[in-house]
This record gives structure tokens, sequence and C-alpha cells, in this order.
């Protein structure tokens, strides 16, 4: 894919997608979505938190999701890698497509290696800052001292954390601070080289410096992983994302171009919200 | 100042001293044990005691040094009975356990925890001093171990239940597979915590008595096995603390602050591995 994010934004719009408010536009994506989901059903118990929840997630795109607190973000971005099974009582209706395989048809392990995951709230293990980043590799194979101490680097300087940590390599994770935290969860994730990432509010601790390099290392990365990210940061919806999403009610009211929702949404929910008139 | 801000003052000036004076008793009675225990000991405690056999009735001096070896041998032969399943069976209680079945286990190791040691002893002797026709140091470890086991069961599923759950959904979240989850994370984050509650654990099976007293029995010598009766502190402190002979009385209170102190030893040590923080996790490797 070489067309530009913003060559595409101007003309372009997802394709097939089973819920489309927006206007006509020319289909250009040309490559098949990395992920979908398919009429997506999740269940706490007896309460529904999503509903008919389909949408496409373009290889090497940014996807943004939006909406106000409660609306079912998060628990949106947990089945997408199937993490929401550690909560007892949840329950999935509807298909989550990787690479048109179903998810949930792949082993938890493989699937987890594939799709990378940076929580709402930052949770490093109590170890050292090193082990922290060197823990998917590890549990992935890499035994090799070098070749742990080189992704331990790579991860993070991509994380924009490699230079206020490099002296204390060795001491707790639980030093640093929350930001720092935050960025060493993203470093630990990225030290897998996974397809998808998704990140739940990467930025909610970060000061504005930290959010930018963060919002690089964003576009940086999506030569080599398809991105989901969930920001209650409209600025940074609008900055990064080339698709937004917009959740209300445990409902995706609307999906498009980032372009598109932000300048001419074809809801009204959609509107208010964005432009603060939401309540 | 109005009636009820007076009455109100009073009542807290009431409270404050009765919680106050029963702290102090409690407090006072333990130092008073202590205390005792500490003055008679200590003048009766010598070098002998440490390395010498203890001598016929009559005849002065001797010490428990069989009595020392034969508690170390115990608690630690107990230790690797109890604790392996006893931790094991915590991290399926925590990790693992379901509904039903972990409450029956969980209610069972709580029944278990409150069992009379002595019955847990008559249970040992059932089944292994009976058999092999002798009292031995293996039948006395099998009852503190069976003991061991509840303790440290349910002191290691409270330990790694206390371990946040964003915890375990970050390993996974890398493509961990639950054993290697467990394994790696869950389990070093609740290390100091199990560690401690282990060593109270095994600080509190080797001043049991009653266990003992059909199981390794006592011996005035050197224990030639495990499937011989065996000295041990406690059991030995009872003997000679009943018998009518002043200098093994005198013993007696000796072993009493030598046990005292290595249970006192243990707690230390306990305290002071729960209270290293989050250093003791460091470590590069
Ligand atoms: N473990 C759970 N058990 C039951 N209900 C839950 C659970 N987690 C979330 N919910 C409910 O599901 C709905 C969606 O929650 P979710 O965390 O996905 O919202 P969100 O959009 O991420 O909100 P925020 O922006 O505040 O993070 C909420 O109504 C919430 O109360
Ligand atoms: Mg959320």
């Amino acid at each position: 894919m070489s067309s530009s994010s913003d060559s595409e934004l101007t003309v372009g719009k997802p394709h097939e997608r089973p819920r489309s408010h927006a206007g006509a536009g020319v289909r250009l994506a040309a490559a098949p979505p990395k992920m979908r989901s398919v009429n997506l059903n999740f269940y706490y118990g007896a309460f529904q938190a999503l509903h008919d929840i389909s949408l496409d997630f373009h290889t090497n795109r940014i996807t943004a999701l939006i909406g106000p607190s409660g609306c079912g973000k998060s628990t949106f971005l947990r089945t997408l890698n199937r993490i929401h099974e550690t909560v007892r009582h949840t329950r999935v209706e509807g298909r989550i497509l990787l690479d048109s395989e179903d998810i949930f048809q792949v082993e938890t392990t493989t699937l987890r290696r594939r799709i990378g995951m940076v929580f709402q709230k930052s949770n490093p293990f109590p170890k050292s800052i090193a082990d922290n980043v060197a823990y998917g590799p590890r549990v992935n194979g890499v035994r090799r001292k070098t070749d742990v101490e080189e992704v331990v680097e790579r991860s993070l300087r991509r994380a924009a954390l490699w230079e206020e940590v490099k002296d204390k390599l060795r001491e707790s994770a639980y030093a640093l601070s929350g930001g720092q935290q935050q960025r060493l969860c993203i470093a630990r994730a990225l030290a897998v080289d996974p397809e998808v990432l998704l990140l739940d509010e990467p930025c909610s601790a970060l000061d504005p410096i930290a959010t930018a390099k963060i919002e690089d290392l964003l576009f940086d990365l999506k030569d080599q992983c398809t991105i989901v990210i969930v920001t209650h940061n409209m600025q940074q919806a609008a900055r990064v994302a080339d698709y937004t999403g917009f959740f209300l009610l445990g409902r995706l009211v609307e999906f498009n171009t980032t372009e598109v929702i932000f300048k001419t949404p074809a809801r009204k929910e959609t509107e208010d919200y964005i432009t603060g008139r939401f309540g | 100042m109005s009636l009820r801000n007076r009455w109100r003052k009073f009542l807290n000036v009431f409270m404050l001293a009765m919680t106050g004076v029963c702290a102090v008793a409690a407090v006072s009675i333990l130092f008073l044990i202590l205390g005792y225990l500490a003055w008679n000991g200590w003048r009766s405690l010598d070098w002998n005691f440490f390395t010498r056999l203890p001598k016929p009735p009559g005849e002065l001096g001797g010490g428990m040094a069989n009595a020392i070896v034969g508690s170390a041998q115990i608690v630690l032969l107990a230790t690797l009975i109890g604790a392996p399943v006893g931790f094991f069976g915590g991290v399926y209680l925590s990790e693992f356990g379901g509904r039903g079945f972990s409450f029956v286990v969980r209610y069972v190791a709580d029944l278990l925890n409150g069992v009379p040691s002595i019955v847990i002893g008559i249970l040992a002797w059932t089944v292994v001093v009976v058999p092999l026709h002798r009292f031995s140091a293996l039948a006395g470890a099998l009852a503190l171990g069976l003991m061991l086991i509840p303790i440290t069961m349910r002191q290691t599923e409270q330990f790694l239940r206390d371990v946040p759950q964003s915890m375990r959904e970050g390993a996974l979240a890398l493509g961990a597979s639950k054993w290697k989850m467990i394994a790696t994370v869950v389990v070093p984050a609740a290390m100091r915590g199990i560690a401690t509650g282990m060593i109270l654990g095994v600080a509190r099976i080797a001043g049991e008595t009653a266990p003992l007293l059909f199981t390794s029995l006592n011996n005035q010598f050197w224990s030639s096995g495990w499937n011989q009766p065996t000295a041990s502190l406690p059991v030995m402190i009872f003997s000679h603390a009943i018998a009518p002979y002043e200098d093994w009385h005198r013993q007696a209170w000796a072993a009493g602050l030598v046990l005292l102190l290595l249970v006192l030893l243990a707690n230390v040590a306990a305290r002071f591995i729960l209270s290293r923080g989050i250093s003791a996790q460091r470590g590069y490797l």
C-alpha cells in the first residue's frame, strides 16, 4: 500500500461497511481488512454491553474508537484479543476475523502474540524495567542474552522511554512515574512485534510531550502493524487516526474515515459528541 | 459547652481508656510469660545444652543436642511433605478453582486447620506407627506435615489472590500460556508473602508437642534413623518438666527458651522478607 493516508482520506472510504451512514465515496482500499468484527454481541452475565458491532480494521491503518465513558470501547477492544475470557460469565456472539480466520478457532497464545495490547490502566509486572520489556520475547522463546538486550533497547526507544531509563534497566518498574509506566507497557507490547496493536487510552497519563512522541510512534508503526486506539481526546483521534468509530451505549453509531467523522458526520449524536454538545 | 458535646467528649475518653487498658493487658501477659521464660531459661542455659546428650536421672549436667537435631530433622521432613502440597493446592484454589470442588477443598482445609493436633498425632500413629511396629521420626514428620498443609494452602491462596487481575491479563496478552503466566508473573509477585507464610507455618508446627507424643516419641540418645524414635525439643520439654528432678526442670527451661528464640528468629526473618519491598524482585537475567 503506497498511497499516503492523506490522499486516501480525501477520496477514500472503507469498503463493505455493513453499517454505513456516510455519504458516497470512492472505494480505494484494495487490501482486505486486517481484522473484521461481524455482528458482534457481548454480554457480561445478563447485561448486554455490545450490540451488533460490525466494523473493519484496515491493514496498516490507525482506527480510533471514541465515545462517552461506559459505552463499551474497552469491552470491544478486549474481545479483539480474547482477553475478555479472563472475566467470568462473559459471552460473545458473532464473529471476529483476523486475516479472514476466525479468532475463536485460534489458540489464544498464538492469537495474542499476533495481537498486542496496551491496557487502560498501566500494569507493569513487579519486575525490573528490562524484564518487563523482555517478558514477551522470552515467553515466545527468545533466549540469547544479546538478542534480549537488543529487543529491550529497541522497544524502549520506540516507546520514547529509552533515554529516561537506560541507566536503570535493572531497577523495579514500580520506581517509574505513572506516565513512564504507561510507556513501559507500550514498549512491552511492541517487543513481540505484533501484527495488530490495541491501545486503550494509552496517553491518558501522559504529558503533551510524551503524548506527541507516542503519536509519532504510531505513525512510524503503521508500516508494520494495524493499530486500534481508544481515546477520549478528540484532537488525538483527529490527528492520528485514518478511520474513526463512534460508540454510544454499546452500539457503533457511526464509522467512517476520520475526515468524514470530524467534518461531515452523518449522525446527529456523532456531531454532538465531537463538538462537545453531548449530554 | 452543651451537654451533648460533653457527653461525646466523655465517651471518647472513656472508649480510648477502655481499649488502651485491654491492649496493655494483652501485651503485659505476653511479656510476663516471655520474661519468666527468658529469666529461667537464661539461668539454665549453658554450652553443654547444645553439645551434650541428656544425662540419666539423678546425674547433673548434660544437654539436649539430640533433641535440637531431632527437631530440625522432623520439621525439615514435615516441611518437605506439607509445603509443596499446600503450595500447589493454594495455586489450584486461587488460579484454577471453579465453584463446587474448590469450595469443598477450602472448607476441608479450614476444618483440618481446626482439628486438635493430638488427633492428627493419632492419625499418624495409626497409619505409620502401627503398621511399622515402631515409633519414628517419619511418623512425627507426617503428623506435622499434615498440619502444615492447610496452613500453607490457605495462605498461598490468599497471597495469590492479592495479585491484581491486571497482572494476569498483562502476561496473557503477551502470548503467555496460563501456566507460564502463573509461574513467571503471579507466583513471583506473591512469593514474598508465600515465603513469609511458610516460615510462620513452619515455626508454628515446630512448637507442637501433642502430635509427636506417640509418633516420634522421645529418645535419650542420638536417633539412629528416620524409622527410629527421635528426640525433639517440645517432647523433651514435656518429659523433663513432669519429671521429679530439679536438674531436669532446669534443662526444660533452657529448652523452652531455645525453642522460643528459634520461633522468634523465624518471625523476624519472615518480617524481614516481607518488608524488603519490591527491591527483592530486582534482577535482570
Ligand atoms: N467486568 C464487568 N462486569 C460487568 N459489567 C462490566 C464489566 N466491565 C464493564 N462493564 C460494563 O460494560 C459497559 C462498557 O464498559 P467499558 O469498560 O467497555 O466502557 P468504556 O467505553 O471503555 O468506558 P471508559 O471510557 O470509561 O473506559 C459499562 O456499562 C460497564 O459498566
Ligand atoms: Mg475503557
